[in-house]
């Protein structure tokens, strides 16, 4: 019965996804007539896709195992330049020009490599506890972002350069440090993005129910006696903080290969915050609110350019009268009366 | 008498004796043994030479006022502190080093004085917390829904609706544990504690909270958990219906000592036990 409960509710989760994604798709293709997406917000697609999943990932960490982390730029970056390197040796290297299957090599590699520096951070990070932790993951994000911007990669046929801080490469320059990857091919679509929202949710939905999911929400919910149930606490904190830190590698991945230029400058602390924000108000450890809040509030500002110099302002005192009307028990039961009108009203926030 | 030149400058202490043990645990190891256990907070000597022997099948009480350190023994035998002096031997095998997860794995479960349950995870989930060394498979098993994953799953689920049996709460399973009433919190946690098949139960006073009605159910409860699984229980307790009612022996503590053990009727006429609770008698 209550498995059935929890199925339904996943289900509802992924059914969401995939009827935001037909729709768009459509509006995106143009076949209806009238039904046409306009070309700025078509260019958020994709943005849209990777903060849906960094999102996710940072529910995985923030939400399902309490742990506030302000670094999650951090592993984004590493994906990010990861990805971009990977994609572009592929074809200089091996002439390997299949799109698709280099994205997917390149989510990977940025996932494979953000999930070891998840590992490396991990391992002192986890020791803290509450603002220290905060705090730390805060400093290793801003550590990695400097690393970034002082590492230079170059090609030379099939040969991959490596310097830092210097620039004196042979062949031809890929990831200059502070300038950023230049010249990037521009493989990342919407359908690529669909996929890994997919797999992001497939990944942690399946975990929280699992086994490891729940020792991971116990230590949440009570440490002391999580240890004193035999959970090996290190353990599970760290399979949820490196589960998190891949996937927002993969996510990474996807954003570096969207744009022709990418610099270290767009994996700052803000991103991380912004991150946190889609968390929290979507509401901790809900997984579907994290989805529909990193939707709601990418697109936004697109839509808030009418007001032109005061759109940022406008955005905040959304974002604040959203959070005060999440948070009132008299809004609270108002919502709860008119719950199925406010349902297809999210779907159609989604869908536009 | 000529002297002898002595090799050896062993010090000799003495194993705590007059240990006492039920009759029927007299020919199996005993399932705990303390020996000489203690610990200081900056100086302040919290528990003291603690000696105690429970055995295979016994339920034991240990009482004592407030502050007298009980929980403290607790956290000792549990391995959340460690102590500075003694040891606790479990089921014969040193626990020296060892953390509170690896004390749970050697066979010792307890409960919390103020009760920590996982409030936002059903009554079910928090008993197959208590399963999660016991029924196992990994965590690519769990996301890739793997063969091993259902049938885990599936002999969790019945295991932890077996467990949840004992106190009848097999119809709250689905039940946030955090919106139970407070004696069924209580029942949880001896639920969860026994799910990871410990071969001796720490209780912190189980009974707190409950009423009359209540505490009787539970004094018969934790003699059929003995029974049943075959375990020692040592019980904190403040109740003394309860602890004189069902504990065989009994072991009162006070400022951090042991000042009495035996049988409930040894332990009620015991002078310095009465003085300990009542204080002394004016002389006439």
């Amino acid at each position: 019965m209550k498995m059935s409960k929890k199925f339904r509710s996943n289900l509802i989760t992924y059914a969401l996804v995939i009827v935001a994604f037909i729709i768009c798709q459509l509006a995106v293709e143009g076949t209806i007539d009238g039904f046409k997406m306009s070309r700025s917000l078509k260019g958020q697609l994709v943005p849209i896709c990777v903060y849906i999943v960094m999102a996710v990932s940072l529910n995985l960490t923030v939400g399902i195992s309490g742990e506030l982390s302000l670094g999650h730029a951090g592993f984004m970056s590493v994906g990010a330049f990861s990805g971009i390197v990977m994609s572009s040796w592929l074809v200089s290297a091996f002439q390997f020009e299949n799109e698709t299957l280099r994205l997917i090599i390149a989510m990977v590699t940025g996932g494979l490599f953000a999930g070891i520096a998840g590992v490396l951070i991990g391992i002192p990070v986890l020791r803290l506890r509450g603002d220290y932790l905060a705090i730390v993951t805060l400093a290793f994000g801003e550590i990695i972002r400097n690393v970034m911007n002082c590492l230079y990669f170059s090609l030379d046929g099939a040969k991959l350069y490596i310097g830092f801080s210097n620039p004196n490469l042979p062949g031809k320059l890929l990831v200059n440090g502070p300038a950023g990857a230049t010249g990037v091919d521009k493989i990342s679509t919407f359908v690529m993005g669909f996929a890994l929202i997919l797999f992001t949710l497939f990944v942690v939905l399946n975990l929280v129910n699992s086994r490891s999911g729940r020792a991971i929400m116990a230590i949440r919910d009570n440490r002391i006696a999580a240890e004193s149930m035999g959970i090996n606490v290190t353990k599970y904190k760290m399979m949820a903080f490196v589960t998190s830190a891949v996937l927002a590698g993969m996510a990474g991945a996807l954003y570096g290969l969207n744009y022709s230029t990418v610099t270290a400058a767009k994996f700052r602390f803000d991103t991380s915050i912004l991150v946190l924000v889609f968390v929290v108000l979507g509401g901790i450890g809900n997984i579907r609110g994290s989805i529909i809040a990193a939707t709601v509030l990418t697109i936004l500002p697109e839509v808030l350019r009418a007001f032109s110099d005061y759109r940022m302002l406008v955005y905040a005192i959304v974002l604040i009268v959203v959070m005060l009307a999440t948070n009132s028990p008299l809004l609270m039961n108002l919502v709860e009366r008119i719950r199925p009108k406010k349902k297809t009203a999210a779907k159609e926030g989604e869908a536009q | 008498m000529t002297q002898i030149k002595r090799k050896s400058d062993t010090k000799m202490v003495p194993v705590p004796s007059m240990a006492i043990v039920p009759e029927r645990d007299i020919d199996k190891a005993p399932v705990l043994e303390a020996r000489h256990l203690g610990i200081e907070f900056g100086g302040l000597k919290a528990v003291d030479d603690f000696n105690l022997v429970i055995g295979k099948t016994e339920i034991a009480g240990l009482i004592g006022p407030n502050g007298a350190g009980k929980t403290t023994v607790f956290n000792l035998l549990t391995k959340v502190y460690q102590p500075t002096t003694g040891t606790v031997l479990l089921n014969g095998k040193d626990t020296h080093g060892m953390n509170t997860v690896q004390a749970n794995k050697a066979g010792i479960a307890r409960t919390f004085q103020n009760i920590r349950l996982f409030n936002n995870m059903t009554v079910e989930e928090n008993v197959r917390i208590g399963l999660h060394n016991q029924v196992k498979y990994g965590m690519f098993s769990g996301i890739l829904r793997a063969p091993a994953y259902w049938k885990q799953e599936k002999k969790q689920h019945t295991q932890a609706l077996d467990l949840l049996s004992i106190f009848d709460m097999q119809d709250m399973a689905d039940v946030k544990a955090g919106s139970l009433p407070y004696g069924a919190q209580r029942r949880l946690e001896i639920v969860r504690a026994l799910a990871t098949n410990p071969s001796l139960l720490l209780l912190d006073e189980p009974a707190a909270g409950m009423n009359p009605h209540e505490t009787e159910e539970l004094m018969e409860n934790i003699i059929k958990i003995r029974d049943k699984f075959q375990i020692a229980v040592l019980l904190i307790e403040h109740d003394m219906n309860l602890v004189m009612g069902i504990c065989e022996g009994i072991c009162v503590l006070n400022y951090g000592r042991i000042i009495a053990k035996g049988t409930a009727d040894e332990i009620q006429q015991n002078p310095v036990v009465i003085e300990a609770y009542l204080g002394k008698q004016k002389e006439a």
